[in-house]
């Protein structure tokens, strides 16, 4: 069964027909790339999911579970985190309490094991725990946004580009992290306009065109597809 | 020393508006809007005090709680039935029910108590300190409203930067589409802004009319404004700049009456604020950060 299904959804933004008619479904344990250009709607589904933004039709099940009318801030409870689009770190708030807001639905058990996890990851987020997130580099950002997420113990983990603005040795350390990730059982959904790095980690991938979804394929299959290439690989 | 009882009296005044401040100054940093009904809810938290105390003779302590307690509900049935089904709506649409709000609860003020004036007593006792051989005195009044002032500021900010609540507080007023990914309930969140800050203008009220004993439906309002004044000058969205506001404009509203003019006092006060405004417009602790993207 798919972990999370994604049926017929339709998202306006008051007269614009943003997302239209989108489906598509995430197995337990793939990960799942969702290219497009800027503006074919990416962002728009992950927030549709995350109980963000509403469809006006279809559904969202995430486990079984019909999650289109859950409130958004009890999504994440349910073992579905995301990392927002441009990171949205808490800025005028420090590095651990970040982290801390991470596990905001969860006890205080288990914390400290994660935390040490993150922090013995990203040894740069536990030298300036301490400090502001807003001092902190773009990339450090990334890591902290992705910690963060981490700290709810995710099922599944919705990534919305990753990779954006960041320096390509940071590229790499980001995807080798959600690699794994997935292999400690975490499924993926990654949104990206990086096309080529996505495909190559992902098991399956959807491109998205002005709202659409035009085509699906395995991940290595759509690398070597002419119009796929064209259009978002560079040729 | 006349300075010096000047300047007690302008920090006395001054924790008033502080305290009244940071009611606007918190509901400005989650809700983004200015609850210009907040300076009415004073009012309210006064004539619950003074009907406790004064009619049914019960214990000031008693009076204080109940204001408390009736300002807090009514601050979340205010953001409830009037604020929260403008969330998504233009500022100006929520600034404009903000006034009228105002103006519903001085008249249903008006309404329920009638527009005279009621002479309210003071919860705290008569009696003095005195200093240099009673050259200085300062009355009980003045030391339980600076106190009062201390205690709220150390308590608020302690809840704000240690509890997980008041964490999730900054985070809603920072970004609440990132709060709600976090599990946080933006609408409880705000619920309890509202309530907290209505708790507080009641003690404001209570210690306002203890200061300046008439009370009417209209009491609220200029302190409201003086208050608002505060948070901005202070940097609106700033406790800190909530309390450094508050204390600077009471202590230049009472040095501009014992100095200048009595008339022209509320005059100089907003004369600051513009220059101060002029200066640093994000208010004196106000602070834009700088995103990085």
């Amino acid at each position: 069964m798919a972990m999370l299904e994604v049926e017929n959804i339709n998202v306006y933004y008051g007269s614009i027909h943003a997302i239209k008619g989108v489906g598509f479904h995430v197995n337990e344990g793939e990960i799942i790339s969702l290219i497009g250009a800027n503006g074919a709607g990416k962002t728009t589904i992950l927030q549709t999911i995350s109980g963000l933004l509403r469809s006006k039709t279809g559904s969202v099940k995430f486990m079984g579970q019909d999650i289109s009318h859950v409130p958004a801030h009890k999504i994440v409870g349910l073992g579905l985190a995301q990392v927002p689009e441009g990171r949205r770190v808490f800025l005028q708030m420090s590095v651990a309490e970040n982290l801390e807001l991470g596990a905001y639905t969860q006890g205080k058990a288990g914390m400290e094991d994660t935390l040490t996890m993150i922090y013995d990851r990203f040894p740069r987020l536990k030298e300036r725990r301490k400090q502001m997130a807003g001092t902190l580099s773009g990339g450090e950002q990334q890591m902290l946004a992705m910690g963060r997420a981490m700290m709810s113990h995710p099922k599944m983990l919705m990534l919305d580009e990753p990779s954006m603005g960041l320096a390509p040795i940071l590229v790499e350390e980001i995807f080798d992290l959600i690699k794994m990730l997935n292999e400690g059982g975490t499924t993926i959904l990654l949104v990206e306009q990086n096309a080529q790095m996505a495909l190559s980690i992902a098991d399956r991938g959807y491109v998205l065109e002005t709202g659409s979804i035009v085509t699906s394929a395995a991940a290595k299959d759509l690398l070597n597809d002419d119009s796929v290439r064209k259009a978002y690989l560079g040729g | 020393m006349l300075f010096l009882s000047y300047l007690i009296s302008g920090i006395s005044l001054g924790s008033i508006y502080a305290i009244i401040a940071l009611g606007y100054t918190m509901v400005y940093g989650i809700a983004k809007m200015l609850n210009f009904a907040h300076g009415d809810v004073i009012m309210v938290g006064g004539y619950i005090c003074f009907f406790a105390c004064s009619y049914y003779g019960l214990h000031p302590l008693v009076g204080i709680v109940m204001a408390m307690v009736v300002c807090t509900v009514l601050g979340i049935l205010i953001d409830r039935f009037a604020y929260k089904p403008l969330r998504q709506a233009p500022a100006l649409a929520v600034l404009i029910t903000a006034i009228g709000m105002s103006y519903f609860l001085q008249n249903s003020a008006q309404l329920l108590w009638g527009s005279g004036s009621r002479v309210f007593s003071s919860v705290i006792g008569k009696g003095s300190f005195s200093f240099f051989d009673g050259q200085l005195t300062i009355n009980y009044l003045t030391v339980v409203t600076i106190v009062v002032c201390i205690v709220i500021m150390v308590g608020l900010v302690w809840f704000i930067n240690q509890t997980k609540r008041g964490k999730a507080m900054r985070a809603c007023s920072e970004d609440k589409g990132a709060a709600q990914l976090m599990g946080i309930n933006v609408d409880n969140t705000i619920s309890l802004t509202f309530a907290i800050g209505s708790a507080l203008a009641a003690i404001a009220g209570v210690l306002l009319c203890s200061a300046y004993p008439l009370l009417n439906p209209t009491t609220g309002m200029m302190p409201g404004i003086k208050a608002f004044t505060a948070a901005v000058f202070g940097g609106i969205g700033s406790i800190p700049g909530a309390l450094v506001g508050g204390l600077l404009l009471g202590i230049i509203e009472i040095f501009a009456k014992a100095y200048l003019s009595t008339q022209f006092s509320d005059a100089i006060v907003f004369a600051v604020l513009i220059i101060v405004l002029l200066v640093k417009p994000t208010g004196l602790l106000g602070k834009k950060i700088n995103e990085k993207v």
